[in-house]
């Protein structure tokens, strides 16, 4: 399977009418995304900037196709959104909401398993960008993205950038890059998008950017061993941070001494993957993995 | 957020769970008193947000109420140091008056998220009154770990399971299954984060209580608890990062001299590991979060300067929604407000970077402009070396 974007994605903003909403469902638009409906309960019937508002996202599917949603919903109805998207076939649903308690979340999940047609990305997170088919449903500045190689997964948004930054200034640019969130809890894995990136064709290298807490960065190396012939390079956020103290990010916290960035990078050593230092060196790492 | 013993006690009496009979107090007369009502003997528990009380000097045994009143007196208002709290320890402003229990046996028990798998996960172990990570470093397959559907909550056949591997029988398994279901529903209930008892007491007649309390609640779901959100300590919390929550900013304390303003937790915890990598010391985390104002960033430079140890301010920002010009004005004023003397480098990247660097450039203050991330982390730790001279 290639990239969860294409020409053909059509997006429902839930949320389109707050001021954030607003502002990255045009901000989309402009960089080729196809906007096709918003939805804000109590709106239905007005809209935003040309883009049609609906009551319901049942609605918004059946009236304009969208097989997408990008949600900016606030935190106490955000899970409920989510699961409203879910329930109407939406595909794909990009959660960008921050701040979602995680009973939600749990509760989010158990909805999710009896539709595994529908991916979840985020929540807390920059979204999903795809530079070759001009489609971006995020947060993400567009313009320093450029159409290329290197596939991207992070929990982290600006640091994002910083990888992205880097490899477009080595003319490598990017398929793919995925923004998975900063919350305990959430619905696409690392594992998820390495299986993406290793079926995706237009893919040919990958950086994973990981942090503090949990151990997804564990597991994702095991995969990556077992699994991934293309070259990954990846970098470990948060060595500096002490134990006990949630760093900005739920999810970014080292507990009861596991979680830490130094067994994370062991981890991903030992699965063969090159560990940038410092995340000024993510690009150049990369490089020197491309090269083997 | 964290609360008091005292205070997850009460939580938890609500839900069911038993708890020694006592009350919390700032006097040591009324600790008296309490004493005397409790009959004589009490234990007197100093309430910080730290474990290693005992070990401290601030858990003592009174075998009257007078012994009672001397006991809080020496608690209340000292400097209690344990290893959670730092070599400053955390000043005691009251204490927890309980009747003296008759332990038999001390037991763990503990609920938190399974990040691995989304769900809570119930952790027991015969070892009560250890630290669990003690317990699971010496011996892992002395914890039992029971994960449970948050949804449908705790089952009866899995608490069942649970006290029998605690090698609980008769009188005290019956009385074990509806603490564990009653522990569970509070865990979910009120969103908790991780709720601990330990030690677990069974007493000589065979009941079972908590002796300790630990609740942590998910930040994300005070919303829905404001009697929680009531029991907030904000004595217990560094001056700085309270001050910093009043304008929602994530700032977290450190004991570096190189202090910084970064958007993003992840780019944040970023730039402390490269001013570490390139020699230096963070001050402090500080994200700005996604879509600062000017008055927020000046108020982020204002909390960072205030920490006396910071030498030198590294500003990191990659403008996604945030926008550079914002940034560089808020930052401008602040130092001009406060009076600066100290290095600030500054790496500005992103939406509106160029009106960024001219408003810094005109500003006429000695901000010291850097290339990515590394430059700038090389250029604060010279400017702070050459300040130390």
């Amino acid at each position: 399977m290639a990239s969860w974007l294409s020409t053909e994605t059509k997006v429902v903003v839930q949320g389109l009418t707050g001021r954030e909403g607003k502002f990255h469902a045009l901000a989309g638009r402009d960089y080729g995304t196809q906007v096709v409906a918003g939805v804000t309960p109590g709106k239905g019937g007005s809209n935003v900037e040309g883009i049609l508002v609906f009551n319901t996202v049942h609605e918004a599917v059946a009236e304009t196709g969208a097989n997408a949603s990008l949600l900016f919903v606030p935190p106490p109805a955000a899970a409920d959104g989510i699961m409203e998207a879910a329930d109407a076939g939406v595909a794909l649903i990009i959660a960008i909401t921050e701040g979602i308690p995680v009973n939600d979340m749990i509760r989010v999940k158990a909805f999710l398993a009896d539709r595994p047609n529908v991916r979840l990305v985020g929540p807390n997170c920059p979204g999903v960008i795809r530079p070759s088919a001009k489609v971006k449903l995020g947060i993400m500045p567009a313009r320093i993205h450029r159409p290329g190689k290197v596939g991207i997964v992070s929990r982290s948004g600006t640091l994002t950038y910083e990888a992205v930054g880097q490899t477009t200034a080595l003319g490598l640019g990017q398929s793919t890059c995925i923004g998975i969130g900063g919350d305990p809890v959430n619905g696409t894995n690392f594992i998820d998008c390495l299986q993406m990136f290793k079926d995706d064709p237009e893919t040919e290298a990958i950086i994973m950017i990981g942090e503090i807490g949990g151990s997804a960065e564990e597991e994702a190396a095991a995969w990556i061993q077992a699994n991934l012939k293309k070259p990954v390079a990846s970098f470990i956020a948060g060595r500096t941070a002490p134990p006990g103290r949630r760093m900005g990010h739920a999810g970014a916290i080292i507990s009861g001494g596991k979680g830490t960035a130094t067994e994370k990078v062991a981890a991903l050593r030992a699965a063969g993957v090159l560990v940038a230092d410092s995340p000024a060196l993510i690009g150049e790492t990369l490089l020197k993995a491309i090269k083997g | 957020m964290k609360v008091h013993e005292y205070q997850a006690k009460e939580i938890l009496r609500r839900y069911g769970v038993p708890t020694p009979t006592g009350r919390v107090t700032d006097s040591p007369e009324e600790a008296r008193q309490i004493a005397k009502d409790l009959g004589g003997r009490a234990v007197v528990k100093a309430q910080i947000h730290a474990g290693g009380r005992g070990k401290g000097g601030g858990v003592k045994l009174a075998k009257s109420p007078d012994e009672a009143f001397e006991a809080a007196k020496a608690i209340i208002g000292m400097q209690l140091v344990t290893h959670q709290t730092g070599p400053e320890g955390r000043k005691v402003k009251k204490v927890l008056v309980e009747a003296a229990a008759d332990i038999a046996q001390e037991l763990y028990l503990g609920i938190t998220l399974d990040r691995a798998i989304g769900k809570p996960v119930l952790m027991a172990s015969k070892f009560g009154g250890m630290e669990i990570e003690e317990v699971a470093h010496r011996d892992p397959t002395a914890i039992l770990k029971e994960p449970f559907d948050a949804i449908a909550g705790l089952q009866p056949f899995q608490a069942r399971k649970v006290a029998y591997a605690l090698g609980l029988t008769g009188e005290t398994h019956k009385k074990a299954v509806p603490f564990l279901l009653a522990l569970a529903k509070a865990y979910v209930e009120t969103d908790c984060s991780l709720a601990e008892i330990n030690p677990l007491m069974i007493t000589g007649s065979g009941d079972v209580v908590a002796l300790d309390a630990k609740m942590n609640f998910d930040d994300n779901a005070l919303f829905r608890h404001l009697d929680i959100k009531e029991y907030r300590d904000l004595d217990e919390e560094d001056p700085l990062e309270v001050e910093a929550s009043k304008f929602n900013l994530n700032y977290i304390k450190l004991d570096g001299n190189v202090g910084c303003m970064v958007n993003g937790a992840g780019l944040a915890m970023s730039t402390m590991d490269i001013i570490q990598y390139a020699g230096g010391s963070p001050a402090n985390f500080l994200d700005v979060g996604g879509g600062a104002n000017e008055e927020q960033v000046r108020n982020a430079m204002r909390i960072i300067l205030s920490d006396p140890n910071v030498k030198g301010v590294l500003i990191n920002i990659f403008g996604g929604i945030m926008r550079c010009d914002i940034i560089a004005s808020g930052v401008v004023k602040a130092v001009k407000e406060i009076g600066c003397t100290i290095p600030v480098v500054v790496r500005l990247e992103g939406t509106n970077v160029e009106e960024g660097k001219a408003i810094l450039r005109d500003s006429g203050l000695a901000v010291i402009p850097a290339d990515g991330m590394k430059d700038a982390a090389e250029k604060i730790i010279a400017a702070v070396a050459k300040g130390g001279n």
